[in-house]
């Protein structure tokens, strides 16, 4: 073992951000907790007693999941944007992205009313009620804080209030919403293609 | 006179309004890792008490000191309490002293994230005990959860529990669910993002190691219980049916989930244990800790295989002989890593020279209790056997030999081995060795004996047995067990109460120990290090003590 190799050692000493180890934990204890309401969706599809069968009661949510999975890609650009010091970039980006997560809630809120009123399905309807809304709704809420969070730095952008040195807080962020888009590619191939 | 007089009281009330504000405000680690521990004690006490009072009711046949209802509020308040209220508290309140003290840092990674899961998981705690004054609602059915720590389906549906106790029990659980994320994801970003340099893995105190595995098994543990107390939510007051069999809903579901969340659970509590295991028994054996690299293996692999065990709870329940296959085999895999920590631990007390300090006594304690637990855990995994004991006191003392015999042990050795980190003091060595006895005579008379009485089929939650089976002088022999246990405590409480004050001096680094924690003041300044250490071995402290022959050379 030699001194050199030492002070080396010291000098490039680095660990990984705070932020992002952070949120990577935060994503694995969500991921344990929506894997759970899954496979209660999993478990009971099909062993309702009585109607509305998720036949009867979905339709492919086409124009929402295009809405979610595409403000994937505009916040991936938003970050490239900040990263380059970009800000005007950036604001319409990211604007772009909290308007299609709103689309996004709005949909499933028009399809929450529709099944309400029109097929009759509620929580307390059958277990095919009970694991929809649940899930949905869960992932539905993970929505609804992501769009509080990105309206929150939308309206620091557009104050002036955003600068360069937030990067890694921005990116975190997006890594959130990432994570969001990718629960919604398993909610809709389990809700909509495997159990339809 | 008069006047003078009045103005110190109302200084000291000022002092004292001035220093609660500072600890209610605080986002220091080691204030908060205090109070952590503090609540624990707290509720360590009153988790005791209902152990008390269960086996008074249990001490002879036919009792009647208690009702059967208020037996069954006991034993699950006894249950969670212990688990989510001393056990967890207890390990994070360590883990937030020490990780930041060993790995060189000022402080956790995200210090107000660190103060708001302690009020989460202490409010939970509350909203427990609030439920003897809440829980009666409109119904005035009830007064406390009494469900059983379980709390398996459908008892705990609208139907079967009424009032509101089973509500707060939901409540509680899923909070502190959320403070102990929370900190594990504070601990495994303070490990890895805020070492000081030269501290690479290989490199980390074993105790920080141990923490970051238990902390991964929270995130994947934890929250399946937090799931699955959300469905219970829906049900009682959405009219939800995940787990209404009457509308094709399963029970079974429910256990399975439980026990996704419960088995990994009873590693969480005692990963902890093998860490202050694994940091006490090379000091006061005055050798390196042996095997580093398979010790860390072996608890690595241990959080693997807790992720696949879950079911055999669930002997008893009629799943699939693939299942139960798969279970058992999985369970008896445990084993092995298991058994590689104890011959570590030997290994490393062979040929040192070792000090029975009382620390150590406990840790010597703990090696034999835990390979006893580790055991009837073999014996309890083979499921012909299983289905012969479930739900037998034999289980009960299989578990409690786990908790007590092994987490508690360590807990203790640990507080003897802090302390005076903490407050600058020593404890008492006497009252401490008082208290090592009284608690391994009580300790014994309860769980040696209380398998007996399992194999004679006395089961578990019973409030009251016939006489005529052979189990009075057994469960007799058990009660005055716990009153040796309860008077060992007592002589632990008394001796952290009495040496805060008049315990001898400890000076940084009473113990002759390794670790970064000993290299600053006792009790560390609000800085914790003046410098940052750099560090070039696992025991930077004997590197300093030694230049002449220090460990990197080796390492």
């Amino acid at each position: 073992m030699n001194q050199a190799a030492v002070v080396a050692g010291e000098a490039g000493w680095e660990l990984p951000s705070r932020n992002r180890v952070g949120m990577v934990c935060f994503i694995v204890a969500e991921s344990a907790m929506f894997v759970i309401f899954v496979v209660a969706y999993l478990f009971y599809l099909g062993k309702s007693p009585y109607g509305p069968t998720p036949e009867q009661a979905l339709s492919l949510p086409v124009a929402n999941t295009i809405c979610l999975l595409s403000s994937s890609g505009t916040i991936a650009w938003a970050v490239r944007a900040l990263r380059r010091g970009r800000l005007a970039t950036f604001a319409v980006a990211w604007g772009a992205t909290a308007a299609l997560g709103a689309l996004f809630l709005a949909g499933t809120g028009r399809e929450w009313a529709r099944l309400v009123h029109h097929e009759r399905l509620t929580p307390a309807t059958n277990l095919f009620g009970t694991t929809y809304y649940s899930l949905v709704g869960l992932h539905a809420f993970h929505v609804t804080v992501g769009l509080v969070l990105l309206t929150t730095v939308l309206m620091l952008t557009l104050f002036g209030k955003l600068h360069r040195r937030y990067t890694e807080h921005v990116e975190v962020l997006a890594l959130y919403w990432h994570f969001v888009d990718c629960v919604w590619i398993v909610v809709f191939s389990v809700v909509y293609v495997i159990g339809r | 006179m008069t006047g003078e007089a009045a103005v110190t009281t109302r200084e000291v009330e000022a002092r004292f309004w001035q220093r609660l504000h500072e600890w209610i405000v605080t986002v220091d680690h080691k204030r908060l890792g205090v109070m952590y521990v503090l609540y624990a004690l707290l509720f360590l006490l009153i988790g005791g008490s209902e152990a008390l009072l269960i086996r008074l009711q249990l001490v002879a046949p036919h009792n009647t000191l208690l009702a059967p209802q208020t037996f069954n509020r006991l034993f699950t308040l006894h249950g969670t309490t212990m688990v989510f209220f001393v056990g967890m508290p207890l390990i994070f309140g360590f883990a937030n002293y020490l990780v930041p003290l060993m790995i060189g840092a000022r402080d956790m990674a995200f210090p107000r994230l660190n103060a708001f899961s302690f009020w989460m998981s202490a409010f939970a705690g509350l909203l427990l005990y609030f439920s003897f004054l809440g829980a009666e609602g409109l119904y005035g059915a009830g007064s406390a959860p009494d469900v059983g720590w379980f709390a398996y389906a459908p008892l705990t549906s609208r139907a079967f529990s009424r009032g509101h106790s089973t509500d707060y029990w939901i409540l509680s659980i899923f909070l502190s669910g959320v403070g102990s994320i929370g900190t594990a994801v504070n601990i495994i970003t303070t490990v890895l993002s805020r070492r000081c340099p030269g501290m690479t893995l290989g490199k980390l105190p074993l105790l920080c190691w141990f923490y970051v595995v238990d902390s991964v098994l929270v995130l994947v543990g934890v929250p399946p219980l937090a799931a699955a107390q959300l469905m219970l939510l829906a049900d009682r007051f959405l009219g939800a049916h995940f787990f209404d069999t009457q509308a094709g809903g399963s029970a079974v579901l429910w256990q399975h989930f439980f026990w996704i969340f419960g088995h990994p659970e009873v590693y969480i509590l005692m990963i902890p244990g093998w860490a202050f295991a694994s940091e006490i028994i090379p000091v006061f054996s005055r050798k390196a800790i042996f095997g580093y690299p398979v010790l860390v293996g072996a608890v690595i692999a241990i959080g693997f295989v807790s992720l696949s065990v879950w079911a055999h709870h669930m002997f008893a329940v009629g799943m699939s002989m693939t299942a139960n296959t798969f279970f058992m085999v999985a369970t008896l895999l445990v084993g092995i890593p298991t058994g590689i920590k104890i011959f570590n631990w030997i290994g490393t007390m062979w040929g040192g020279k070792i000090r029975l300090a009382t620390p150590m006594l406990f840790c010597i304690a703990f090696i034999g209790q835990f390979l006893i637990a580790g055991l009837t855990g073999i014996m309890l995994a083979a499921v012909p056997f299983n289905w012969q004991l479930t739900d037998s006191t034999f289980v009960v003392a299989h578990f409690h030999f786990m908790l007590v015999g092994s987490l508690l042990f360590t807990v203790f050795a640990a507080f003897y081995y802090w302390f005076p980190k903490v407050t600058g003091r020593m404890l008492d060595e006497k009252l401490g060795k008082l208290h090592f006895w009284l608690f391994l005579v009580g300790f014994h008379l309860t769980f040696t004996v209380m398998h007996i009485p399992g194999l004679l089929g006395m089961p578990r939650r019973i409030y009251t047995y016939e006489p005529g089976r052979g189990w009075e002088t057994l469960n007799l022999v058990i009660t005055i067990g716990a009153f040796f246990q309860a008077a060992g405590v007592a002589c632990f409480l008394v001796n952290l109460v009495r040496s805060l004050h008049k315990g001898k001096l400890a000076g940084p680094d009473p113990w002759d120990a390794w670790t970064l924690e000993w290299s600053t003041s006792s009790p560390p300044p609000e800085y914790n290090f003046a410098v940052v250490p750099t560090v070039r071995s696992r025991r930077p402290l004997w590197d300093l003590k030694h230049p002449e022959d220090p460990d990197w050379v080796y390492e």
